[in-house]
């Protein structure tokens, strides 16, 4: 029975760890299936968590803080979208520029305001996500087998880990059977045909990015305010690299993308299991070898076992209408 | 006369100092087949991307059916019943046939009803049209002529009653171009009327009702097709006299240049491509081989000039092999005196980035005369492009601009001033004159004609089979890998057409 509890609680960080990831992933699907690389998702995600947390912790108001996550990730979203879409720049720059600009302006911003050394204040009960209990939870608790399952895997997580897991179908169904969906797909294969039909191509690239602004937001939110009870800085830690890694992974599909995120979890989440576990065989291993097994796995996996992964075929190119 | 269906009125344009169209006056009658022919460049595309709403007039009047309509995007072409086929199709590749038909005509924010629609639609056109295609299919599953029916299918979903092509056969084999026409002539029996933009005579005079010619700009005049003749109109295209067949001598047939003896070639699939292909190429003579495009051709000029792989067989140049294991060093070869000029100027035999003056040295840069030391000679390199833009007419004549920047049959003169003018013994050219005006085709032929008059051996590779049959003094014709027979420049059409479908081959199989 330890050993079914062990699994049990490794699933359930699975799930809580692959969180972040399904949504910058899921952000990234969006910005690339429309043509437009988007290298800064680790930066959108970085000043939507320090937003959440600083306004949450300042007004009092987890859904405030949400609200100032998406809207200053969707502000950063739109830079990118100015800088590779109006003006044709490079999306790779403007991408790293952005995760710089990021990762600079939380910490000075955040020591400016806070004094904390570029943290945001601990953020108090109501000013975060609290966990959602699911009906019967607690009562079916010790029911073998399904009470665990029931009351630690699928119940007790925060509202934004469904609304994770429920923009997977969601995405699904937006990119395959409505218009908005099947023109972003088009403008990120062949913008000419899109330009031709009478679609504005600017604009329907914009409205992605909008898209992947608005998720990255809940992907920082989620990291500052249900993972962590505050901001911290750096703490997306390459967690954007990693969501942009599971969507070539998962070759921009959205179902595809979720068990790519969760493989990336169970990682994370095994690799904090096992640190000091003596495992059979190897003995102890030391923990910063564990730390560095999902890094290490991604490469693997990227290198050798995704076979041909084709991106958009537009993608990282800005549209110019032929002379 | 019947009523207009389009008419523009001073049209004007201009891209930075370029005027691509001048004052241009047109009127397109209803229920007819119209024809523009011009150069490349003439600006025949411009017009009609300002017809379609893609480019704006920077003054001028278009009038659709009458009435005087302002078009400024693709959406009020399309809601005026004005549909465009695109030189390079504008379709999604991974996209299935349906949706690349309700693209940008979608009935509402879900697709399902949009779909269904389509579908049925299509079943219409189909009928009534003869336009089959599986609407299911993914585009790039499907042969190019396929496709082009699925770009005029959703120009015909789009309600157009006014159809435009641009370069409509460019890209098609004879036989999909024939069922082009098919498809053009019972549009035109259902009361659409249809532009055709091209620079290919004969489709001018095989199907338009009356054909307006364009040159550097400007239109220089409309005729009915049937009082005009394919001279008439190549004059008018160049504004000049042009010799659609260039004269030239017998031929003197000299020692042998290149030999090429049982050569086996495999694609990457380890299909056989080139299947035991002997001949002899002699100095002073044009050798052609013509066939249907994909029967070999490609794959024999790429092993020749040692850029592919060979299975087996032996190339001699000058009576020394040539390393057929596809690692041959081109400059070696051109050392020894072969020129190519690959049949793909864009991504084989140019870097369109470069300027031109860096192409037109390209391959030869290691070349003394280019060379001050370790360091580019600019002076020398700068005086021997100006040279060659002189002697080749290369427009516009500027060695600083971007080769982008130039039509295609300058930068097939780019490259053939490139080769011919470092005086090889042997040169191999593949599709000479690919997407050039009639008026470079001229200048192109006579050029091969004089190289050959100078005593160098010629092998001429073309689909075009009049190319062929103007240059050639002797003409091989390939079929499914195999030389199938060999014929004299007197060969007629008909007979060399049967070689290349490969009727007498199939004949004496049997």
């Amino acid at each position: 029975m330890d050993i079914f509890n062990a699994i049990i609680q490794v699933l359930d960080s699975t799930i809580r760890l692959s969180v972040p990831l399904l949504l910058a992933c899921l952000a990234g699907l969006y910005s690339e299936r429309a043509g437009i690389f988007d290298i800064g998702l680790e930066g959108k995600m970085l000043v939507g968590a320090f937003a959440g947390a600083a306004a949450a912790s300042v007004f009092h108001s987890a859904l405030i803080g949400l609200g100032m996550a998406i809207l200053i990730s969707v502000a950063f979203a739109l830079v990118h979208g100015f800088a590779s879409i109006t003006h044709r720049g490079n999306q790779i720059v403007s991408g790293v520029a952005i995760n710089f600009i990021a990762a600079g302006s939380t910490i000075i911003l955040g020591q400016a305001w806070f004094q904390q050394g570029g943290r945001t204040p601990a953020l108090q009960p109501g000013e975060r996500f609290e966990a959602i209990t699911w009906p019967g939870a607690d009562a079916i608790r010790d029911v073998p087998i399904i009470g665990p399952i029931y009351a630690e895997l699928l119940s007790g997580h925060s509202i934004l880990v469904y609304f994770a897991f429920a923009m997977v179908p969601f995405t699904w169904w937006v990119l395959f059977r409505t218009r908005f969906g099947l023109r972003l797909r088009a403008v990120g294969e062949n913008p000419a045909a899109v330009d031709t039909a009478g679609i504005s191509v600017a604009w329907l690239r914009y409205r992605a990015l909008i898209c992947t602004g608005i998720l990255t937001g809940f992907a920082g939110a989620y990291l500052s305010m249900v993972q962590n009870g505050g901001f911290v800085k750096d703490m997306t830690a390459g967690k954007g690299y990693i969501a942009l890694a599971a969507l070539i992974f998962a070759k921009w599909k959205p179902v595809n993308a979720m068990f790519a995120c969760l493989l990336f979890g169970f990682l994370d989440a095994a690799s904090i299991r096992l640190q000091g576990t003596p495992l059979p065989i190897v003995g102890k291993v030391s923990v910063q070898f564990m730390q560095a097994l999902p890094y290490v796995l991604t490469v693997i996996l990227l290198a050798g076992f995704i076979g041909k992964a084709i991106p958009p075929r537009a993608g990282g190119v800005p549209y110019v209408k032929e002379r | 006369m019947a009523q207009a269906a389009i008419e523009l009125i001073g049209i004007n344009k201009s891209f930075g100092a370029v005027r691509a169209n001048r004052d241009i006056n047109l009127e397109i009658a209803r229920g007819t087949i119209h024809g523009i022919v011009g150069e490349n460049g003439a600006g025949k595309s411009t017009l009609m991307s300002i017809l379609y709403g893609f480019y704006q007039a920077d003054s001028g009047e278009i009038r659709v059916g009458g009435k005087p309509a302002s078009i400024k995007t693709p959406n009020d072409a399309i809601a005026l019943g004005i549909g465009m086929v695109h030189q390079h199709f504008m379709l999604v590749d991974n996209f299935s046939v349906l949706e690349n038909i309700i693209l940008g005509a979608e009935t509402d924010a879900l697709l399902k009803s949009s779909i269904a629609k389509a579908r049925s639609e299509l079943d219409r056109l189909e009928r009534e049209y003869g336009l089959e295609v599986d609407p299911d299919a993914i585009i790039e599953e499907l042969p190019v002529g396929l496709q082009q029916r699925v770009e005029i299918l959703k120009a015909l979903y789009r309600g157009a009653e006014i159809l435009i092509l641009d370069e409509p056969t460019g890209v098609l084999t004879p036989a999909e171009a024939d069922h082009l026409f098919r498809i053009l002539r019972q549009l035109k029996e259902q009361g659409k009327t249809v532009v055709l933009i091209t620079h290919k005579l004969r489709e001018i005079m095989a199907i338009t009702d009356t054909v307006s010619v364009m040159r550097q700009g400007t239109m220089v005049a409309t005729r009915e097709t049937r009082k005009t003749t394919v001279e008439e109109l190549a004059e008018l295209m160049v504004g000049r006299r042009v010799l659609l067949r260039v004269e030239k001598g017998e031929a003197e047939a000299g020692a042998v240049k290149l030999a090429v003896k049982n050569l086996t070639v495999r694609d990457s699939r380890g299909v056989t491509m080139v299947d035991d292909v002997s001949f002899d190429l002699r100095a002073g003579e044009i050798v052609g081989i013509a066939g249907v495009a994909g029967n070999g051709q490609s794959e024999l000029l790429e092993a020749i000039s040692g850029i592919r792989h060979a299975v087996s067989g032996s190339v001699m140049l000058e009576g020394k092999p040539i390393d057929l294991t596809g690692k041959a060093d081109p400059g070696e070869l051109r050392d020894r005196g072969l020129a190519h000029v690959p049949e793909d100027r864009h991504h084989v035999g140019l870097v369109l980035a470069f300027e031109e003056n860096e192409n037109s040295i390209l391959g030869y840069h290691d070349d003394p005369r280019y060379l001050r030391g370790p360091f580019l000679n600019i002076d020398a390199i700068m005086a021997d492009a100006r040279d060659k833009i002189e002697k080749y007419d290369i427009r516009p004549g500027n060695p600083r601009l971007k080769t982008a920047n130039f039509s295609g049959g300058n930068q097939q003169k780019i490259v053939l001033a490139r080769e011919i003018e470092q005086d090889p013994g042997v040169l191999i050219v593949g599709q000479p004159t690919r997407g050039v005006d009639v008026g470079a085709i001229e200048f192109i032929h006579k050029r091969l004609i004089a190289m050959r008059d100078q005593g160098k051996a010629v092998l001429v590779v073309s689909v075009e089979l009049d190319e062929i049959r103007s240059l050639s003094d002797r003409i091989l014709v390939m079929f499914a890998g195999r030389i199938v027979g060999e014929r004299g420049p007197e060969a007629t059409e008909g007979e060399l057409g049967l070689l290349m479908a490969g009727v007498e081959h199939q004949e004496a199989a049997q």
